[in-house]
């Protein structure tokens, strides 16, 4: 286990005694070493400035998000640095409810001129809304706040020299192309520092600095007029430079790459049924799509019908504490506290604390996601008055709306690991990190690759496939798990560019999870010449 | 070929003599070999509606300076959207101080000097001053279409997102070149779905002007669909004929864009790799009516003239009656390869022509097939024959003996849009589907439906 696998064992650990106490996750050795900047006096007075014409012009309610984000990246190619580019934004963006409608408005015009214009311009969206207006605005209360936090990291990545990032990566390119047949290598990384300040009409005060880094490796093998690719999974996670280096892309990258060579001269699946072993490498983007989506609750209500579509998990009211989701031993978090993950915050996009609550207790759907305004719309069913804290917004220019928080399955009573799963398996398909991947608009039919295949016989693996996807119906899988990983198994994976909304936006989210076998699931060949 | 009018929106994006001071104004802070500077200067208004009301409406105005700088074979970016000159130097600076620690570039090419475009009109003041009252009175007027269109199922649930952008774009260098364009789009879409949740629809519109989107049409349409597709039927998956209309060709065809990429032909990692080395090219890789092509300058595209470098985007035929005839080339590998560069395809905007049928004809001349609406996660299976994954969304019909007969459940499929194009039956006419791209509709021979879904 890496110290960072370590780390993530102990939040978990903590996190699974949480369901029946409830005490917050206690810091892992990643101890933050950086202090929590404040907010900018700039910022400050065009909020004030915001929130000011906001009122006068008739808003019942406003909040100013001033935003400064950065994002390096440096990709390279085999033995050269393809580009290395340092971006910066910086702008306002002004919410109001004017009689119960939404208007926001964003400009990177930063002069108290600019503010004005851009809260006048919101509050004039508040009203041309009225024009269809069904039902009104009704935000869930939140006792205001004013606080600073940063992501806990001990060095943070935007300060490593670029020489020294450029080397790690070069040097894991290196190590790639000794592999026979291995000719194309690609490396990267992904490093981003966010600082934003959240000032609303209800006195809540607010800046946060969230830093994440998302390291990237793949190659290419050929031979005799086939290619095989393979993507090792990188999470991106909130966490500091130390986690990049945890990784050791240098030492891991030959072997990496050796089973993109291997992927050349494997086996091509043979369709049919099997037991499908997940690491958690792969689950992980199943858990996202197929619990983590069905579960917004702005889905269910039809808020995305035109974009990303509704849920099966709808109505609230025949779902809630009704819908059998999974076996007795499946557990589902959902966490915006979670350590090192990418949604961490300490307030959402409203100012609510971040929460830690079950989408799914025991196999039946429990809850669902909430910013203040769907509080309303289920309150009655589950009892829950506040917000879950699932507003976000991916910039100062765009909207705040509800945003997955990380969304975990828990591990299992029995610590048992995924070479335990294989060892009970008589005929199965085991499958590493993220393929292909597809789910339709009301999450039910979905189809998943991977990168790495094996085929399991007589609870042992005994080689490489290719051409494997599996696909499935979200709750005929879940009822299919009949093994999972105990906590020493447990691993979050993730990604940056979870989208949605209109405009679309992107979120960071991360998932945890365990090993898992689902009995009895369809397996493709996707394979096809003509 | 549509003219500019006077608009107020104009006024939010830059003009091409405020680029082009912006532009000056940057490479005068840079002490580098070679600079080149970038301008995005965009207007966006949207507004989003659910269930009877507008759940989310905004405006966002931004303008970012995006730096090139380069030491000899040493090249770094920075951006910023601060455009104090303290805020543009220190941005340059950055960009030379990673330039410097960067290592040498052996594929680096030099900044372009001056070029000629193809000129192009792609800003419409209508789609420029489409302020907040006008989106919520159109999305009005479509919410009405589909309640009227939708009455027989009772009380039918519509949602949908209308956005109106405006973009200039500009391009220099410090060897003299200056590129600057300015577009526009608008882009219109409703979901209608029936009370009893078994029927979904959905219509759409995008386009350059806002004149050519006619919101009452896309209700309609999207509720008569949703009315038309309750209680779906299931026929087991398999190989069908599909008559897909010119939304789903939008949703598949331009994902050849990738796999035209000369450099992953070239070397032996794409579906136009010929076994053995070399490329496809001057080989038949789709049906003999097919022709794809992209061209900035084509009134039904109006595309950007210029690639991100400042290189001319011309006129360029991808497939022609079947035959591969160019692939897209950096300006490294075209140099390396002897071959022109072109920039990447689809700034040019996308068009596949070949047919002149109505959509309503390649249904008639269908004996038993499948009616698809739109695609839905499309995701790649397979790079070797560019196999796609995905879904058929808000309307699957059967059709039997020319006539659409029954609302089947959605489908999974794997398919690849380039083999597709192999198993043509027939291909219909060309027509704008969003800005920038014009799209038939298609009848296809054993389109593989590979599972059923249960979402509506």
């Amino acid at each position: 286990l890496s110290p960072t696998r370590r780390d993530f064992i102990k939040a978990t650990a903590a996190t699974a005694a949480a369901i029946a106490a409830g005490p917050a996750v206690q810091l892992g050795p990643a101890a933050q070493t950086i202090a929590a900047p404040g907010a900018d006096p700039v910022a400050l007075d065009l909020a004030n400035q915001a929130l000011d014409a906001a009122r006068s012009a008739g808003a019942s309610y406003a909040d100013v998000r001033v935003g400064r984000y950065r994002r390096q990246t440096i990709a390279t190619r085999e033995r050269q640095v393809s580009s290395v580019s340092d971006n910066e934004s910086y702008g306002m963006g002004v919410r109001t409810l004017v009689n119960g409608c939404w208007g926001f408005a964003a400009t990177s015009a930063m002069t108290r001129a600019g503010a004005r214009q851009a809260t006048l311009e919101a509050v004039a969206l508040s009203k041309a809304a009225r024009a269809v207006q069904k039902r009104k605005v009704e935000l869930a209360p939140v006792t205001p706040v004013v606080g600073t936090w940063i992501t806990p990291v001990r060095r943070d990545p935007l300060e490593v020299a670029i020489e020294d990032k450029i080397a790690l990566l070069l040097a894991a390119n290196d190590a790639a192309l000794k592999v026979k047949d291995v000719r194309f290598v690609s490396s990267g990384l992904a490093l981003l520092r966010e600082v934003k300040t959240l000032v609303t009409s209800e006195g809540t005060n607010v800046t946060q600095t969230m830093i994440r880094v998302g390291p990237a490796f793949s190659c290419t093998a050929t031979s005799e007029g086939d290619f095989q690719s393979y993507e090792e999974e990188l999470a991106p996670r909130g966490m500091g430079w130390e986690y990049v280096e945890s990784l050791d892309l240098p030492g891991n990258a030959e072997r990496w790459a050796a089973r993109a060579a291997e992927k050349l001269r494997a086996k091509s699946v043979a369709a049919g049924t099997y037991d499908l072993i997940l690491e958690p490498t792969n689950l992980w983007l199943t858990i996202h799509e197929s619990i983590g989506h069905a579960t917004e609750l702005d889905r269910a209500i039809g808020e995305e019908a035109n974009y990303a579509g509704t849920s099966f998990v709808a109505p609230p009211e025949k779902m809630l504490g009704q819908l059998r989701y999974g076996p007795d031993f499946m557990n589902v978090q959902a966490d915006r506290t979670q350590e090192g993950s990418l949604s961490r915050v300490a307030w959402d996009d409203e100012g609510v604390p971040a929460d830690r609550w079950l989408l799914v207790e025991r196999g039946i759907f429990k809850d669902y996601q909430t910013t203040r305004e769907q509080v309303a719309r289920i309150q009655k069913l589950t009892g829950v008055a506040r917000s879950h804290a699932c507003s976000f917004a991916e910039s100062w220019n765009a909207v705040q709306f509800q945003r997955m928080p990380n969304v975990s399955l828990l591990p299992g009573e029995r610590d048992i690991s995924v070479e335990d799963i294989v060892a009970e398996t008589g005929r199965g398909v085991l499958i590493q990190n993220r393929g292909s991947w597809s789910i339709d608009h009301q999450r039910y039919n979905f189809q998943f690759s991977g990168q790495a295949f094996y085929e399991v016989q007589n609870g042992k693996i005994v080689g490489m496939l290719k051409d494997v996807a599996y696909q499935a119906s979200t709750l005929t899988f879940w009822n299919s798990m009949d093994m999972i990983g105990g906590a020493s198994s447990y691993w979050v994976g993730g990604a940056f560019n979870d989208g949605k909304g209109e405009p679309s936006q992107i979120n960071s989210v991360s998932h945890g999870c365990v090993p898992a076998r689902f009995r009895n699931v369809t397996i493709l060949n996707t394979s096809r010449s003509a | 070929m549509m003219q500019a009018t006077p608009s107020a929106g104009a006024s939010l994006v830059l003009s091409r003599d405020e680029a082009r001071a912006l532009t000056g104004r940057v490479l005068s802070f840079s002490t580098a070999d070679q600079t080149r500077v970038t301008i995005t200067s965009s207007r966006s208004g949207n507004t989003r509606f659910a269930d009877g009301s507008i759940t989310t409406s905004g405006g966002t105005t931004d303008t970012s300076v995006t730096v090139t700088v380069t030491f000899g074979r040493r090249r770094a970016s920075s951006s910023t959207n601060m455009l104090d000159a303290a805020s543009l130097e220190r941005t340059v600076d950055l960009a030379s101080r990673l330039a410097r620690l960067a290592p040498e570039d052996p594929e680096l090419m030099p900044e372009l000097g001056p070029q000629t475009y193809a000129a192009v009109e792609a800003f419409v003041g209508a789609t420029a001053d489409l302020d907040a009252e006008a989106r919520a009175e159109a999305i009005a007027r479509a919410v009405g279409a589909v309640t009227a269109a939708g009455k027989s199922a009772g009380a039918i649930f519509a949602a949908g997102y209308l956005e109106a952008n405006s973009r200039a774009i500009a391009v220099a260098t410090s060897n003299g070149l200056f590129a600057y364009h300015r577009t526009t789009d608008a882009d219109f879409s409703v979901t209608a779905r029936t009370p009893d949740g078994t029927g979904s629809g959905w219509a759409h519109a995008g386009a350059r002007d806002w004149n050519a989107v006619d919101p009452v049409a896309i209700g309609r349409v999207a509720a008569q669909k949703a009315v038309a597709s309750r209680n779906p039927k299931e026929i087991p998956p398999g190989l069908y004929t599909a008559v897909l209309e010119p939304q789903a060709v939008t949703d598949l065809v331009p994902l050849l864009a990738g796999a035209l990429n000369a450099r992953n032909a070239d070397e032996g990692r794409s579906a136009f790799s010929k076994p053995g080395g070399g490329t496809r090219v001057g080989e038949k890789v789709a049906d003999d009516r097919v022709t794809l092509y992209s061209d900035p300058a084509d009134d039904g595209l109006r595309g950007q003239p210029f690639d991100g470098e400042g290189l001319p985007v011309r006129r360029l035929v991808w497939i022609e009656n079947g035959i591969l005839r160019n692939l897209w080339y950096t300006r490294f590998w075209a140099e390396k390869q002897k071959k022109q560069p072109t920039g990447f395809p689809l700034a040019g905007g996308l068009a596949l022509v070949g047919g002149t049928r109505s959509t309503e004809e390649l249904i008639a001349g269908c004996t038993r097939g499948v009616l698809v609406t739109h695609f839905f996660y499309i995701r790649a299976l397979d790079p070797r024959t560019v196999l796609q994954t995905g879904l058929t969304r808000d309307g699957a019909f059967l059709i039997e003996n020319g006539r659409i007969t029954t609302p089947l459940k959605n489908f999974r499929w794997n398919e690849s849009p380039l083999l597709m194009l192999n198993r043509l039956e027939d291909i219909g006419r060309p027509e704008p589907t969003a800005a920038g791209r014009m799209m038939p509709a298609l009848r296809v021979r054993d389109f593989n439906f590979t599972s059923l879904s249960d979402a509506v």
